[in-house]
C-alpha cells in the first residue's frame, strides 16, 4: 500500500471506471428500450432481440462467424500448444524465434490484412470463409502459444525426464504427463482464440473475397454502423459483448485468475 | 528431451507462420518497388516512385496528421491510465486483482461495438444531446461526432485498459521500502512520487505510450466510424489503395513506411524497458 490520499485515489478509480463502463452500459440499456430511441424511455422490451432473430443477413453472418471461429480455434490450439511445448523444452532461446512467434500479436491488422489479400490474389486463390480461417489461425496460434507458455514457465521439467527414464516415448510423455498439467491453459487459450476470431473484423474483411456469402458478424456490424444508430445494432452489440465477457471470464477462471496478456 | 525433438513440435506452427505471415509480408515489401499497371494490376518493373510518392506533401501531411492523432491519444491514455493504475496499486492488495480484471474486461469486448457506443453518445440525436436538453439547454450543441476529438476519444477509450495494465505491472512490483526510505529522508509525498516512483515506472509508461501510438497510427476503423467519410489517416489511405483506388504498389509502400515507424518505436520501447529494469526489485 502506498501512502497516497485515499479519497483522491477512489475518485480517480470512480472516474476511470465510469469512462470505461458508461458508454457500453448505455448501449446495453438502450437495447432494452421499447422505443429504440436514446431520447425517450418507453419501457422495457426485448422486441429488438426478436427483430434480430428474423433478420436473415444477421443470422447468416452469425453462422459464418461460428464456422470461422470454430475451425480457426481447433487448428490454432493444436499448432499453438505444440509450438509452446517445443519452445519451452529448448534451453537456448533464439531471438529470431521469439520475434516470429511474437510478431502476429503486434503486426497491425491492416498490414497483415493487405499482405494476405495480396498473397491470396497473386496465387489466384478464390477467397471465402476458408481464407478467413487460414488468416485467423495466424494470430490465434500466437495467442494460444503465449497462454500455454505462461503455464509452462512454472512446469517442473524433471517430471518429463522421470517419465522418459521410466521408458515412456516422447508421445506418451506428452499425452500422459505434459498435457494433463497443461489442459486448463490449453482450454483457456482455445477460449481466447475463439473470442478473438469472433470479434476480428479487419483481416476477415480483406480476406473474405467479393460477394455476400462469406460475410462475418463483425463485417455485418460494420456495414450496419455506417448507416447510423439503430435499435437492432444495440441488441446485436449487447449479445456480442455478453458473449465475449462470458468466454473471457471462463478463460480467466481456467487460467488461474489471469486474463490473457495480464 | 534433446534439442532436436522440439523442432518437430514447433514445425507445423512455424510453417504456418512462414507461409501465411512471413511470405505475405515479404511480398508486400517487394510490391512497394513495382509499378502500378495501367488497369490497376502490377507491372513488374523496379521503381522507387511509390516510396517517393509517400513523401509527397499531400500524403506526408496524412502521415503527420496520423502521428499527431496517435501521439495525442497515447499521451491522454497514458495520463489517465497511469493515474488509474496508481490508484489501483494504492488499494488493499486483496482487491487489486479484481479491480485490474474490471479495468481490462472492456478491452476484450468487440472493438467495433466499443467504437459504436461512442456514436450512440455523440451523434446529433444521441444521449449527450438528450441530456443537455433535459438539463434545459436550448441552444445548438457543437458538432461532436465526425470530428477529430471524437477520433481521439475513441482511440483513448479503446486502448486505455491496455495502458492501465502496462503501468500497473511496474507499480505493483515497486518495493514499498524504497518509497518509505525516501520519506524517512524527508521527501514529501509529491517529491517521492516525482523523484522515486515515477522514474522507476518509466518502462510501464513507455510500453503503454508506444502500444497506443502504434495501434492508433495504423488504425482505420475508428477514423472511419468516428471521423466520418472525409477523415483520413494512414490506415484509411492504405485501405483505399487496396479496395477502391486499386494502386497496390503505393498501398504497399505506405504499409512499409508504417511498419518502419512502428519498428523504430518498438525498439525504443525495448531499450526503455531494459534500462528501467536495472533499478527495480526483480520479480520471480
Amino acid at each position: 500500500m502506498k501512502s497516497a490520499p485515499l479519497p483522491l485515489m477512489l475518485l480517480i478509480l470512480g472516474l476511470t471506471f465510469a469512462f470505461l463502463y458508461v458508454p457500453i452500459s448505455v448501449l446495453v440499456a438502450l437495447s432494452f428500450n421499447e422505443s429504440g430511441l436514446p431520447t425517450a424511455w418507453t419501457g422495457f422490451s426485448v422486441k429488438w432481440y426478436g427483430e434480430l432473430a428474423r433478420n436473415g443477413d444477421i443470422l447468416k453472418a452469425a453462422g459464418n462467424t461460428l464456422i470461422v471461429a470454430l475451425a480457426s480455434t481447433v487448428v490454432a490450439t493444436t499448432l499453438g500448444t505444440l509450438l509452446a511445448v517445443g519452445v519451452e523444452i529448448r534451453r537456448r532461446k533464439g531471438r529470431f524465434l521469439e520475434t516470429i512467434i511474437f510478431a502476429p500479436m503486434i503486426i497491425p491488422d491492416i498490414v497483415l490484412a493487405i499482405a494476405l489479400l495480396s498473397f491470396f490474389s497473386l496465387l489466384n486463390v478464390t477467397m471465402g470463409l476458408h481464407t478467413i480461417i487460414v488468416s485467423h489461425v495466424v494470430f490465434n496460434l500466437a495467442f494460444v502459444c503465449a497462454v500455454v507458455r505462461a503455464r509452462l514457465k512454472t512446469f517442473d521439467w524433471s517430471v518429463v525426464e522421470a517419465s522418459q527414464d521410466l521408458g515412456a516415448s516422447t508421445l506418451t510423455t506428452l499425452r500422459r504427463v505434459v498435457l494433463p498439467v497443461l489442459s486448463p491453459a490449453v482450454v483457456a487459450g482455445a477460449l481466447l482464440a475463439f473470442t478473438l476470431s469472433v470479434d476480428e473484423f479487419i483481416i476477415a474483411f480483406f480476406t473474405a473475397g467479393a460477394g455476400r456469402d462469406s460475410i462475418t458478424l463483425p463485417m455485418q456490424i460494420f456495414a450496419m454502423i455506417r448507416f447510423g444508430v439503430t435499435p437492432e445494432i444495440n441488441a446485436l452489440s449487447t449479445i456480442v459483448m455478453g458473449l465475449s465477457v462470458l468466454m473471457l471470464t471462463l478463460s480467466q477462471r481456467l487460467n488461474r485468475g489471469r486474463l490473457p496478456g495480464q | 528431451m534433446n534439442d532436436r525433438k522440439p523442432l518437430y513440435l514447433m514445425s507445423p506452427a512455424l510453417m504456418w507462420l512462414s507461409a501465411f505471415m512471413v511470405v505475405p509480408c515479404v511480398l508486400i515489401l517487394a510490391l512497394a518497388f513495382f509499378r502500378r499497371g495501367l488497369y490497376g494490376g502490377i507491372e513488374y518493373t523496379l521503381t522507387l516512385e511509390n516510396l517517393a510518392l509517400v513523401v509527397d506533401p499531400l500524403y506526408a501531411s496524412i502521415f503527420l496528421k496520423s502521428a499527431w492523432i496517435a501521439g495525442l491519444s497515447a499521451l491522454i491514455a497514458v495520463v489517465i491510465g497511469y493515474a488509474a493504475a496508481y490508484a489501483i496499486s494504492a488499494m488493499p492488495r486483496k482487491h487489486q486483482p479484481k479491480l485490474l480484471f474490471l479495468a481490462v474486461l472492456p478491452f476484450w469486448s468487440n472493438y467495433l461495438v466499443r467504437t459504436y457506443a461512442w456514436i450512440v453518445l455523440l451523434n446529433r440525436e444521441g444521449l449527450i444531446t438528450a441530456l443537455a436538453r433535459w438539463f434545459g439547454f436550448e441552444g445548438e450543441l457543437p458538432k461532436m461526432l465526425y470530428t477529430e476529438p471524437a477520433v481521439v476519444v475513441g482511440l483513448v477509450y479503446n486502448y486505455l485498459p491496455f495502458v492501465i495494465l502496462a503501468c500497473y505491472a511496474p507499480l505493483s512490483r515497486l518495493n514499498p521500502e524504497i518509497e518509505e526510505a525516501s520519506r524517512d529522508l524527508g521527501g514529501s509525498g509529491w517529491t517521492t512520487f516525482r523523484r522515486v516512483t515515477l522514474p522507476m515506472t518509466v518502462p510501464g509508461i513507455a510500453t503503454g505510450f508506444v502500444f497506443v501510438f502504434v495501434l492508433s497510427i495504423g488504425n482505420f476503423v475508428t477514423p472511419a466510424l468516428l471521423g466520418g467519410g472525409q477523415f483520413q489517416m494512414i490506415g484509411n489511405l492504405i485501405y483505399a489503395q487496396f479496395l477502391t483506388a486499386n494502386d497496390w504498389p503505393f498501398g504497399a509502400a505506405l504499409s512499409m513506411v508504417l511498419i518502419a515507424i512502428m519498428m523504430m518505436l518498438l525498439t525504443a520501447q525495448t531499450f526503455a524497458a531494459e534500462r528501467g529494469s536495472g533499478g527495480r526489485t526483480e520479480e520471480s
